[in-house]
């Protein structure tokens, strides 16, 4: 694409309705183009004085929950109706590609239910903790609140986030392609304290959460890692889960698959065995190529994105200063480091975190470079604490092929082009 | 490698920087629950039968009752109407390149059909089912998928452990990490990391199934379910 030096349409309206409806919504093109250095004529948005600094604006009361300004009516979850059969038993997609840093808005945090959102008066919600204890127990919310707590910032990344990706390149934007993921700071209950409260048998080795909505969602959780840091949590960066997450009381379950995160938490039972529910066995198994189906594949492992520039946030300017940005987690800990490649793979530069880098939280990562306008091939690749590098979509088709459906980890690859639009491509 | 040995030493990290409260022992919060209300909630059922109440059902009840409340969305012989749940067929096909996965051709046991047909379905009127209900069900889906051949049989708690679905075998347990890990502190490939310069081989536009760009019908690759 070198050498094409002319000017490209920088309306938008040349592009694909997707791209355009985007810009509309929150980009304005306008200040790209008089950015631009040198002898310019005036901007009329300096030199027109417009009536927000001219009038009273909205008192104190008007707002009383805020919400977003109306030009950011774009940055919204959103849906890809083909995938599912219904839209009570789906998901929708946190919009990763107009964010920033590490926590995402209660209101932007991916959906994902199985009987829709359960609507739950919390005065008539109870917790019950039974089987293989001494004494089983009812918890009211009130009850609840009792216990000391704790707050931890944790991603939550569906078992599915980028499951439609094993084929290959399919959808066109860092939204559906890796927006089944959101990181808040929950506050909850340590289940430790809730099931020590009932005593736990000697023979006690498993837990099953189960939810309170018409899905009656349920999954095996071994002991160990209930004990060890899962939360009973009733708030989400500071304020109740929002219904769609769970109001009010889910189970979190740092650095593990999204759908054991029990949404509408109502009862705990203690075995000695797994259940092997439908959650776990026809759902939530991952398919070989040679017939036999992995199970219990808890942990998500080391995954990044760069959420732009992407599909739904191309380049504004055709060179100079650019700054690439994105998100990195693991499930097994803290990201260590990532590397940005601008060549498809064949060369590295290490990106720079910036944020507060925790354990099964995501992290932010920026890498600024000096874009000469030509084509790009942008890719991230994480490092965990362990050791463990994110790897090529390549490298797990070939151990695992294109039928797991979950967790698929394989580093992104963006085409941009010197017009500055992106696209999801696979490379050789 | 111990599933748990990384997991436990992370927390062990965090416990540096933020130590979770400790408790000396039982808070006293909460009331015993009664046998009541254990009863009322605690439906699940396990691949050795623990909590599969008394009943039984035939497969004639159960393709009745099938036929009524759950052909409109699985289709008359279990094959999935539209984009639903395929419930019956696809044995012999987990090797191909579009596996069909059903009861009879992946699940591994019986014991979740009935709970979760008891639990959540039919969609959108879950627990409506009575236990007689869901055996005569479970009974006929095993019919449609071949397990079962005698329009006869019934399915009840007693010969419920002796039917065994076709893939209990097949499932085996998280092997990962599956792809090449660093040993400690060695560095990932920075520099020339493939010998020739990388061409495109797929583009997600000439799908054109991302939504409102154009064509949301139809799916041409992957799906999640």
């Amino acid at each position: 694409m070198g050498g094409n030096s002319s000017a490209p349409d920088r309306t938008g309206t040349s592009r694909r309705g997707f791209l355009s409806a985007g810009l509309a919504a929150g980009t304005t093109l306008a200040a790209g183009a008089l950015a631009a250095r040198g002898a310019a004529a005036s901007d009329t948005a300096i030199t027109e004085l417009p009536d927000w600094t001219r009038y009273l604006g909205e008192g104190v009361a008007t707002r009383p929950y805020g919400h977003p300004s109306e030009f950011e009516s774009g940055v919204v979850r959103r849906d890809v109706p083909w995938l599912t059969a219904s839209p009570e038993s789906s998901v929708s997609f946190t919009p990763l590609h107009d964010l920033d840093g590490i926590i995402t808005p209660n209101g932007l945090c991916f959906e994902r239910h199985h009987a829709g959102i359960a609507e739950i008066d919390p005065s008539k919600h109870r917790l019950m903790v039974n089987g293989l204890v001494e004494k089983p127990l009812v918890f009211t919310m009130d009850d609840l609140k009792r216990f000391p707590r704790e707050n931890r910032v944790y991603f939550l990344e569906c078992a599915a986030n980028s499951g439609m990706e094993w084929r290959g390149a399919q959808l066109n934007g860092c939204q559906y392609t890796h927006g089944m993921v959101h990181c808040v700071m929950y506050t909850g209950v340590p289940l430790k304290h809730i099931l020590n409260e009932a005593g736990l048998r000697t023979n006690a080795a498993w837990v099953m959460p189960e939810g309170a909505d018409a899905a009656a969602m349920t999954r095996s959780v071994p002991l160990q890692k209930a004990m060890d840091d899962c939360l009973v949590a009733f708030k989400m960066n500071g304020e109740a889960l929002r219904p769609e997450q769970g109001y009010p009381l889910r189970l979190v379950v740092p650095g593990w698959e999204g759908n054991m995160w029990v949404k509408w938490l109502r009862r705990i039972e203690v075995g000695d065995e797994p259940w092997h529910t439908r959650e776990e066995t026809s759902k939530y198994t991952d398919l070989l190529e040679n017939g036999k189906a992995r199970r219990f594949t808890w942990v998500m492992d080391a995954k990044s994105v760069i959420t732009s520039p992407s599909p739904q946030a191309p380049l504004n300017h055709r060179s100079g200063a650019t700054v690439v940005s994105g998100l990195a987690w693991s499930g097994n800990g803290r990201i260590a480091r990532v590397d940005v490649s601008l060549d498809g793979g064949r060369n590295w530069r290490p990106a720079r975190l910036d944020g507060p880098v925790l354990p099964r939280a995501v992290s932010r990562f920026y890498c600024e470079f000096d874009w000469d306008g030509s084509d790009l091939l942008l890719q991230s690749r994480a490092t965990d604490e362990t050791g463990y590098v994110q790897p090529s979509k390549e490298e797990l088709r070939a151990v695992r092929g294109v039928n797991s459906i979950y967790h698929n980890n394989g580093i992104q690859t963006w085409h941009v082009r010197s017009n500055g639009e992106v696209e999801n491509v696979e490379v050789s | 490698m111990s599933r748990f040995r990384k997991p436990l030493l992370a927390a062990g990290l965090a416990a540096l920087v933020v130590a979770g409260p400790a408790l000396a022992g039982p808070l006293g919060i909460g009331r015993e629950a009664t046998p009541e209300e254990i009863a009322a909630w605690d439906i699940d059922v396990r691949p050795d039968g623990q909590g599969l109440p008394e009943g039984h059902g035939t497969v004639a009840e159960g393709q009745t009752i099938f036929e009524e409340k759950c052909a409109a969305c699985h289709g008359v012989f279990g094959e999935g109407e539209g984009r639903w749940p395929e419930l019956a067929g696809g044995q012999g096909t987990l090797q191909d390149e579009r596996p069909v996965k059903t009861i009879g051709s992946f699940w591994p046991y019986l014991s979740t059909v009935y709970d979760y047909v008891h639990r959540a379905m039919p969609f959108g009127d879950a627990e409506s089912l009575t236990p007689d209900e869901v055996y005569a069900l479970v009974a006929y889906l095993l019919y449609l998928n071949d397990i079962v051949t005698d329009e006869d049989f019934e399915l009840s708690k007693d010969n419920f452990g002796t039917i065994r679905l076709p893939n209990e075998a097949n499932f085996i347990d998280d092997p990962r990490p599956d792809t090449e890990v660093l040993k400690a502190g060695a560095e990932p490939c920075m520099k020339d990391c493939k010998a020739e310069p990388p061409r495109i081989t797929m583009r997600a536009r000439i799908l054109d199934v991302t939504p409102d760009a154009g064509n949301d019908e139809e799916n041409a690759g992957g799906s999640v379910d």
